[in-house]
């Protein structure tokens, strides 16, 4: 049973089956990560070019990990210093990428919609890594694996989301996933931070963090981009430590054990206290291991895939 | 459809034929101290939890019984119809200076044990890997042997070898089946 | 040349007919009208069940000449207009140089004239402000006197209230409209599609509608107080559609257009990112759409003009966000406004005229076109009942940019004739 799609743009519209293939499927490359050899064969001769258009570590970390422990070729492509910066557009990168019989691509891009443009000009299996504020499918089909994994199920969870939602493709691919998969989702911010008619999207929306604590079973605390929305999103990052910082206190107040995950990097004692961080209810370094797993999930499945 | 050419194996005789390669294996390995029993995923799983059992009850031992899934290790996945669904490996001890007796249905191309012995490598350094299998029909393609042979069976490439197994199918038995006919 | 149009329906609002009449053209004029004319010198051209109209204006147009020619010439712009069934356009001054000088203003009339003979008359809207930077004047009167039948920052808004006012005031002096982009730029800005659902959905940064309204409802409080005439270019809300009305009602010289695009498609056409579904204002909701047709209905909206914004196929292919603003409309005008608004019951062919040709000349102080003997033949001629696909590949534009491919219409120009010129499609 393949994925229905040879591409992996984003959760919006991806079938339940889809994403439990693929949530399975992680399970066996989960193991694989705990063996002396952690490396597999199945993408052996296959090559996988990185275009990073956007600075990230981390995802780029992940996916290139992903990609050699499946035994692939992988080609990094960075946007600084690249031709980008010399105004060549994403369609002639794009192409003399393929020129150079790249097998699959996995794609960073600050505008939403760069990797559906970008299947129109090339033949290769496209994964996105991340769009503007559009889908993060695999850092979404992570958090869905951790929560699993923590709490044995997904359907029935109430899982909210803090943040800035309206520039959060984590939370849009969150709210596709978790919701195709039977949890109810909720999200949490300023007003300033929740996008217009985004409870047409079968969310519930809250502005008070105490409100919505009581209920939930696991908690997805966004970065706040303190440099770009300090003064403008909200006033002043004291103030939003205050009143939406997930702290020990708010979560004991709340009575119950609330997983928490985060999608990293972690700014300290402003979206969360160091204490959650670290507690024993924290999966936030699961999520990182377990992203390894859920990405080699993804390029098996789409490169073995007729 | 295919359709049934031989039985070659019955449910007795499937019984005897388990007995016999567990005894085998003991005999050879002077009893059961170093062995660990490792199955190939789907059939051959099922086959090795019979042998552990029956070398156990001989023994009075208890044995580490592993389950292998070659699918990442195969060389034709690339260009299946099908894409096969990922089961696992599940083996949770350690293969280091281990007797490994691997345990598959049918020994064919060898295409598949290859894959099985790349794959026990990357989990570890065997001291010895020793190959039992239900049934084996030839053709190999590769220079590969089992080291237990439940029953050697002249096939011709054109037929097909079909093994039952009760946890599975419902019963025992080895079916030998004809060419597929076009409809 | 000579030309009998036989049998064909004449519907001239202003001249309040509507009957089947047989036209007989010497030399771009009149020379008769009557049943069963016959005329053995001229071509005939059968028009039975066709309609015959004053020539259509297209008064927002970018020619994009002078200065990005690879994108549309006012000679290819001037044959996609005649192609669409106009014989006259309005021309945008996003230009390079921009139409603030009346050196440009001069440069545009000539090269119209050159082009097709003529056929499509060509009308400058000049810059409010000098280089369009929405701060100090441009040279108004000069302007005028060069021949700018309006003035606009089209592409940008005059964003400052004083300089509204200013520009108003001095442009009542040669009853001139100032024809303004209503756009609050900080709410806006980054912004790439209607904000909504549909933007919210996919992570496109939202343009909202308030950001329209909002600078729509200062600016009719300037047009009260200055008593100037104002025309706000390509409405696309539902909340600018009731103000203006409002201020119809209150007796102020506000008029306004919309676009065959803005009546036709929604935000959710965005949701494959095609490039040619980003256009400024954005598309909207199905409430905006449905409120532009009830302003088109009761005259609220006084013109219907296609904001022909052509772009290259090269700068088009790129990701949304970096993708320029608009889309190619003079080609697909008259079939989309015969499917989604005459055949769609909103408007009659006679209002469709009056808001393709009446009104809009009136708007910018051009003479109305009689059509009688003896006067000169300005003439839009369309079959109503025409289906056809739209074929982008086929455009006279330098520019395929349009999200109507593949699309059916209804309703499709037959020819144009004016200043002894004609074009049959």
């Amino acid at each position: 049973m393949p994925l229905t799609s040879k591409h992996l743009l984003g959760l919006d519209g991806m079938s339940r089956d889809d994403m439990k293939l693929i949530l399975d499927t992680a399970v066996s490359f989960r193991e694989v990560l705990e063996r002396p050899i952690k490396k597999v064969p199945p993408l052996q001769g296959k090559t996988v070019a990185n275009m990073f258009f956007e600075n990230s570590t981390r995802t780029r970390l992940s996916f290139e990990l992903a990609e050699r422990r499946l035994s692939a070729d992988v080609l990094g492509f960075q946007a600084t210093g690249s031709s980008v910066s010399k105004g060549e557009t994403l369609k002639d990168t794009a192409r003399n990428i393929e020129a150079m019989k790249v097998d699959m691509v996995v794609m960073r891009h600050s505008a939403a919609g760069a990797p559906h443009y970008l299947v129109r000009v090339i033949d290769a299996n496209v994964i996105n890594a991340g769009d503007g504020g559009h889908e993060h499918p695999t850092q979404a089909l992570l958090d869905m694996y951790t929560i699993r994994e923590k709490l044995g199920r997904l359907e029935g969870l109430h899982v909210c989301i803090v943040g800035d939602i309206a520039h959060s493709r984590v939370a849009r691919s969150n709210i596709y996933g978790l919701r195709t998969m039977g949890a109810r989702v909720s999200v949490c911010g300023p007003a300033t931070m929740i996008p217009r008619d985004i409870g047409k999207l079968g969310v519930d929306v809250y502005h008070h963090i105490d409100d919505v604590l009581p209920t939930v079973d696991a908690l997805n605390v966004l970065r706040i981009q303190m440099e770009r929305d300090a003064g403008r999103l909200f006033p002043t990052l004291r103030e939003y430590h205050n009143f939406y910082g997930v702290t020990r206190q708010r979560l004991e107040k709340a009575g119950r054990a609330i997983t928490i995950l985060h999608p990293g990097p972690i700014n300290r004692d402003v979206e969360i206290s160091a204490d959650v961080a670290d507690s024993e209810h924290s999966v936030i370094l699961q999520q990182v291991l377990n992203g390894v797993a859920v990405r080699m999930a993804v390029l098996y499945l789409l490169s073995s895939r007729n | 459809m295919r359709k049934l050419k031989a039985q070659i194996i019955d449910e007795a005789g499937f019984e005897r034929t388990i007995t016999r390669l567990a005894h085998e294996i003991l005999e050879k390995n002077k009893g059961a101290e170093s062995i660990v029993i490792v199955g190939i995923r789907t059939r051959g799983e099922f086959l090795a939890r019979r042998i552990a059992r029956k070398i156990e009850e001989v023994e009075g031992v208890t044995l580490k019984i592993g389950s292998l899934d070659i699918t990442l290790y195969r060389d034709d996945l690339l260009g299946k119809l099908e894409q096969p669904q990922l089961k696992g490996t599940d083996i949770l001890f350690d293969l280091n200076d281990r007797n490994v007796i691997l345990i598959d249905d049918v020994l064919y191309t060898g295409r598949t044990i290859r894959a099985a012995l790349d794959e026990l490598i990357d989990l570890g350094r065997p001291k010895t890997i020793q190959l039992a299998v239900l049934v084996d029909r030839g053709h190999r393609q590769l220079p590969i042997r089992a080291d237990y042979v439940g029953k050697n069976v002249p096939t011709s490439s054109s037929e097909s070898i079909r093994v039952h197994v009760r946890e599975v199918d419902g019963e025992d038995s080895v079916l030998l089946m004809h060419p597929e006919l076009p409809e | 040349m000579q030309y009998l149009l036989k049998n064909g329906r004449l519907i001239d609002p202003a001249g309040r007919r509507d009957e089947e009449i047989d036209i007989h053209i010497v030399d771009g004029k009149i020379a008769r009208m009557a049943r069963g004319l016959s005329v053995a010198s001229a071509q005939v051209i059968e028009l039975k069940g066709k309609v015959v109209a004053p020539g259509f204006i297209d008064m927002h147009v970018h020619l994009r000449e002078p200065g990005f020619e690879y994108k549309e010439t006012i000679l290819t712009g001037c044959t996609a207009a005649a192609a669409g069934g106009f014989t006259a356009v309005c021309c945008m001054p996003n230009t390079n140089p921009p139409i603030d000088d009346e050196s440009v203003v001069r440069l545009i009339k000539e090269k119209a004239r050159m082009a097709l003979n003529g056929l499509v008359d060509v009308y400058p809207v000049a810059a409010v402000t000098k280089g369009r930077k929405g701060e100090h004047l441009a040279p108004l009167a000069e302007l005028a006197a060069a021949g700018a039948v309006a003035f606009s920052d089209d592409g940008d808004p005059v964003h400052d209230a004083e300089i509204m006012r200013r520009a108003l005031e001095y442009a009542s002096m040669y009853n001139r409209p100032v024809i303004q982009h209503a756009q609050d730029m900080p709410m806006t800005k980054g912004g790439a599609m209607n904000e909504g659902l549909t933007a919210t959905r996919l992570g496109i940064p939202g343009m909202p509608p308030v950001a329209e309204d909002a600078v729509l409802a200062r600016d009719i409080q300037i047009t009260k107080y200055t008593g100037a005439r104002y025309h706000l270019a390509h409405m696309s809300t539902a909340g600018a559609t009731a103000m203006v009305r409002a201020a119809k009602a209150e007796g102020l010289n506000v008029t306004c257009e919309v676009t065959p695009h803005h009546f036709t498609l929604t935000d959710e056409a965005v949701s494959d990112f095609d490039t040619n579904t980003k256009m400024n204002p954005p598309l909207r909701t199905r409430e905006d759409v449905d409120a532009l047709k009830k302003g088109l209905k009761d005259g609220t909206i006084d013109v219907i003009a296609t904001d022909h914004a052509p772009h290259s196929f090269d700068e088009k292919q790129v990701e949304y966000q970096s993708a320029p603003f608009g889309i190619v409309g003079l080609e697909t005008a008259l079939g989309l406004v015969v499917t989604e608004l005459v055949n769609g019951g909103v408007l009659t062919l006679s209002q469709m005229i009056e808001k393709m040709s009446t009104n809009p000349r009136r708007i910018v102080n051009l003479p109305e076109i009689r059509i009688a003997e003896g006067q000169h033949a300005n003439l839009t001629i369309f079959d109503p009942a025409a289906e056809w696909i739209v074929d982008i590949q086929a455009f006279k534009s330098k520019s395929k940019n349009s999200p109507f491919g593949g699309r059916k219409l209804a309703g499709k120009p037959v020819g144009v004739i004016n200043n002894g010129e004609a074009y049959w499609i």
